[in-house]
């Protein structure tokens, strides 16, 4: 295990590596120029070119590159074109953001989604079963957006119930510590703060959760009804075991794997994929952060902002491998 | 045994439900507390305090309530006639050449330092001496260029005594004092642009404007609070205000049905009738200093005849397109510029919507059969556009009914202006939003023969009218400046390098318990006088 994890460590580097060759060739391939969005369109050519040589995108690409690789090596993710301010500090408060909501987010997609794939594959073509897959086709199906202002209509204007936008009250906001509002406002020994941030995160959350959670009740469903059918559950079956036992403890474990998989690619597209959701709930978070950077052809952001993601992605995916051998002590790592 | 299970989770859901409407009590703040408190939702987060160093209109929403320029629009009546600012009188001398400001005692920034003569200096120095960072993207383009530029119009700016400026310049401009009072040339303290050298901007913007800058959550919110020594009496009328940012427009909306915030822009245009009939919100429109246009590459056969040109402007139904696409909202455009402008030629005739005509004039130009060509539109959508594709389509429509066939090509934004700078495409859809409120603006800026490869996308060159472009910006009578801008317009309708399309006005919506605020047409103003009951 330990010689795993060695392994898989050192092979991120040239992951990484060919990661931030990719993204700074797309970024350089998408047309238009960071210096012509900057200075307008009312801009003179000779401005344009003075702003491209202080901001050295008159280089050939390859100084480009490796100025940029040697300041990732040495822990510096570079300045904003559009802000002047380094993207390091820049980012935390959007990538803090997108984490607390994906990571509750995730929570309601594991919960529900397992849940309902497993009663799916226990009572097999029963009512409940065509509900939650008819549920789980539209689930995937339906546009984020869609749903998101749906939500907003439903439970914020009609019935009044939940805030629409937002990660806190725009009037009572909250004062952040480490940006993750639900451990600053218990730090901060707020509760009533804790509350309203718990109610910011119920609409946002659930349209972030809904694809997640039909593919987990899915991917759960199929892998359920493979293991329900072999010999060693009717065995415990014919032993007389409590069903609910035989589900959750023998059933479920067995038909872990696939959806731990599932449950770590989709929490890595979350982290990335959360801009609809951030677009229609206001809600500050790194999609958003990135795709203004897009708008705005500022390089460095946009290449340190997706290396981050899918450093985050690469990262969570190894620890699922290493949680194949805890669920089933049957894999070795070698 | 079952039974069990379903009811649990029954009463699960129910406690659920329970804990939900449960909240629904500490539901929608309002403006209960004494504190008087605007939040204002809008669609991007601003880019920089120090208005100096951008082009955003959403800097400038904010910048316009921390800083003050020496000379200001007549907000208050939605108008760019110039006001006295920070500077209470001027004096213009008769060449032209020199402006006299005579500046308001006693004012003083937020962070205490004094503003006067030196302030003034100061700050114009700052912006005349950028050519090497090149961050001044405004100053340039207005005044001509940097420092050692030849064409820099100011010459000297000298401050004769603690409140009076003097700024000479190389030749007369009159569009001067309409530059003088856009946004990005605000006065900043001196003082805080030392202390805080490359963060200024980021971390603090310093002005002697109605409110102050308290706090900024990136792509979230900015809070302002009032100027307790600002030097209107009375003013401002809030305690305080928050802008917002929420991307999506009807995401935004739903936030102000909602009550989450008081105001905001960026209305879509299919919204306005359903919000229009309740009594709880109140739609404004901001009046339009903007204009989308249809450019003819003049130098790109068939576009070189004149008669093309005149025929295809008979050829598109502007009535039409405003019902499709602005909601009815806009005003169809027959001139260049927008009528709120000095010297617009109100009297000018359009061309009428006539296709017999109109393929009547093709004939007469050699093309009896017509022709094909490419129409070239923007893929995001513009102030001026909303949707640029669909704009295109229409045209495409109209067009092929008089035998020009048309291929529509979608570009991104900033490529397309690369592209359109070169000459690349025939026919394209354009527009232009207003910086200064001139005339010159406008028509200098986008159909001269100086601004060919910059702004001049039509390549359109008219000695004639280069020559009354240059009188006019000498010219300091009003009256005799309008004239010359009226006559430039009809020469340019006759040789009808452009198909104007649309006098676009935004709308904005606010709660009904609003009141004093007044949409200005240079896109963003000062909420000094807005206040919440």
């Amino acid at each position: 295990m330990f010689y795993y994890s060695v392994k898989r460590i050192l092979m991120l580097i040239p992951v990484l590596l060919g990661m931030t060759l990719i993204v700074f060739a797309i970024i350089h391939a998408i047309p238009g120029n960071p210096a012509l969005t900057i200075l307008g369109t009312k801009a003179s050519p000779e401005a344009v070119r003075q702003l491209n040589q202080s901001l050295g995108l008159d280089n050939p690409w390859y100084v480009q590159y490796f100025s940029y690789l040697k300041d990732i090596l040495t822990g510096d993710l570079g300045t904003s074109i559009q802000t002047h301010a380094p993207i390091a500090s820049e980012i935390w408060p959007h990538l803090a953001a997108t984490i607390e909501l994906s990571f509750v987010a995730m929570i309601i997609a594991i919960v529900v989604g397992i849940n309902a794939g497993i009663i799916s594959a226990w009572k097999q073509n029963s009512v409940f079963d065509y509900t939650a897959m008819i549920l789980a086709l539209i689930g995937v199906s339906m546009p984020v957006f869609w749903l998101g202002l749906l939500e907003q209509w439903g439970f914020s204007i009609k019935l009044g119930w939940l805030p629409s936008i937002g990660r806190d009250d725009i009037r009572n906001g909250v004062d952040p510590i480490t940006n993750l509002y639900l451990i600053d406002t218990l730090l901060q020994g707020r509760l009533d703060q804790f509350w309203m941030v718990i109610r910011h995160m119920i609409l946002p959350s659930i349209a972030l959760a809904t694809i997640p959670t039909a593919i987990i009740a899915r991917m759960t469903r199929s892998s359920m009804l493979e293991v329900l059918k072999s010999d060693y559950i009717r065995t415990a079956k014919a032993k007389g075991q409590r069903m609910v036992w035989i589900v959750y403890k023998y059933a479920l474990k067995n038909a872990f794997i696939p959806i731990l998989t599932v449950i770590g690619l989709q929490t890595g597209l979350l982290l990335g994929g959360a801009i609809l959701t951030e677009t229609i709930f206001g809600w500050p978070g790194v999609g958003l952060y990135i795709y203004n950077a897009i708008q705005y052809r500022d390089y460095p952001v946009i290449q340190s902002g997706i290396l981050i993601i899918a450093f985050i992605f690469v990262m969570v995916n190894f620890i699922v491998d290493l949680l194949y051998g805890l669920i089933d002590p049957r894999i070795k790592y070698k | 045994m079952k039974k069990k299970y379903y009811s649990a989770a029954f009463a699960l859901i129910l406690s659920l439900a329970l804990v939900l409407t449960g909240c629904g009590s500490s539901g929608s703040s309002s403006n209960s507390d004494a504190n008087k408190t605007l939040v204002f939702g809008r669609g991007a987060d601003t880019t920089s305090l120090d208005p100096a160093v951008v082009t955003d209109g959403e800097s400038f929403r904010i910048s316009q309530n921390i800083f003050e320029t020496l000379v200001s629009y007549d907000y208050k009546n939605q108008s760019t006639k110039i006001k006295p600012g920070l500077a209470e009188s001027w004096k213009i001398s008769d060449d032209g050449k020199t402006y006299t400001f005579t500046l308001r005692k006693g004012v003083k920034f937020s962070d205490g330092s004094a503003f006067n003569a030196d302030a003034v200096v100061y700050n114009f120095d700052r912006w005349m001496n950028g050519k090497a960072s090149g961050k001044f993207a405004y100053f340039p383009s207005m005044f001509g260029g940097y420092k050692g530029d030849n064409s820099l119009i100011i010459d000297r700016v000298k401050a004769q005594n603690a409140t009076t400026v003097v700024f000479t310049l190389k030749r007369p401009s009159a569009p001067f004092l309409q530059n003088l009072a856009m946004s990005p040339f605000a006065i900043s303290s001196p003082k805080a642009i030392k202390k805080y050298g490359d963060k200024y901007g980021q971390s603090a913007g310093v002005g002697t404007g109605p409110y102050v800058f308290k706090s900024w959550k990136k792509n979230n919110t900015i809070t302002l609070t009032k100027n307790k020594n600002y030097w209107q009496k009375g003013l401002p009328k809030l305690d305080s205000i928050i802008f917002k940012v929420i991307p999506d427009n009807s995401a935004r909306l739903n936030a102000l049905k909602n009550g989450e915030i008081d105001l905001m822009d960026g209305l879509n245009p299919s919204d306005i009738d359903g919000i229009k009939g309740n009594k709880d919100f109140h739609v404004y429109y901001r009046p339009p200093m903007n204009v989308a246009y249809l450019g003819f590459n003049v130098t790109k056969k068939p576009f070189d005849n004149k008669k093309v040109r005149q025929a295809l402007n008979m050829a598109v139904d502007k009535e039409a397109l405003n019902k499709a696409f602005y909601n009815g909202q806009a005003e169809p455009a027959k001139n260049p510029m927008p009528p709120v402008l000095l010297g617009f030629a109100k009297d000018l005739k359009d061309y009428p919507y006539d296709l017999k005509a109109a393929k009547k004039l093709l004939a007469e130009a050699g093309y009896p059969n017509g022709f094909t060509t490419t129409l070239y539109t923007m893929s995001n959508p513009r102030d001026y556009m909303p949707q640029p594709a669909k704009t295109a389509e229409a045209i495409q429509a109209t067009f092929g009914k008089i035998g020009v066939k048309v291929k529509i090509e979608n570009v991104e934004w900033s490529s397309y202006i690369e592209k359109l700078q070169k000459g690349g495409a025939p026919m394209y859809l354009m527009g232009w939003i207003g910086d200064n409120g001139d005339p010159d603006n406008f028509l200098y800026t986008l159909l001269d023969k100086d601004s060919v490869g910059t702004n001049n996308l039509s390549f359109y060159k008219n000695d004639e009218l280069h020559k009354i472009f240059t009188q006019a910006q000498s010219e300091t009578d009003n009256a005799k400046r309008a004239a010359l801008y009226v006559k430039a317009q009809e020469i340019i309708h006759e040789d009808a390098p452009w198909v104007p399309l649309e006098y676009a006005k935004a709308a904005l919506v606010g709660k009904s318990t609003i009141s004093g605020f007044a949409p200005s047409p240079t896109g963003t103003e000062p909420l000094s006088d807005v206040t919440v009951k």
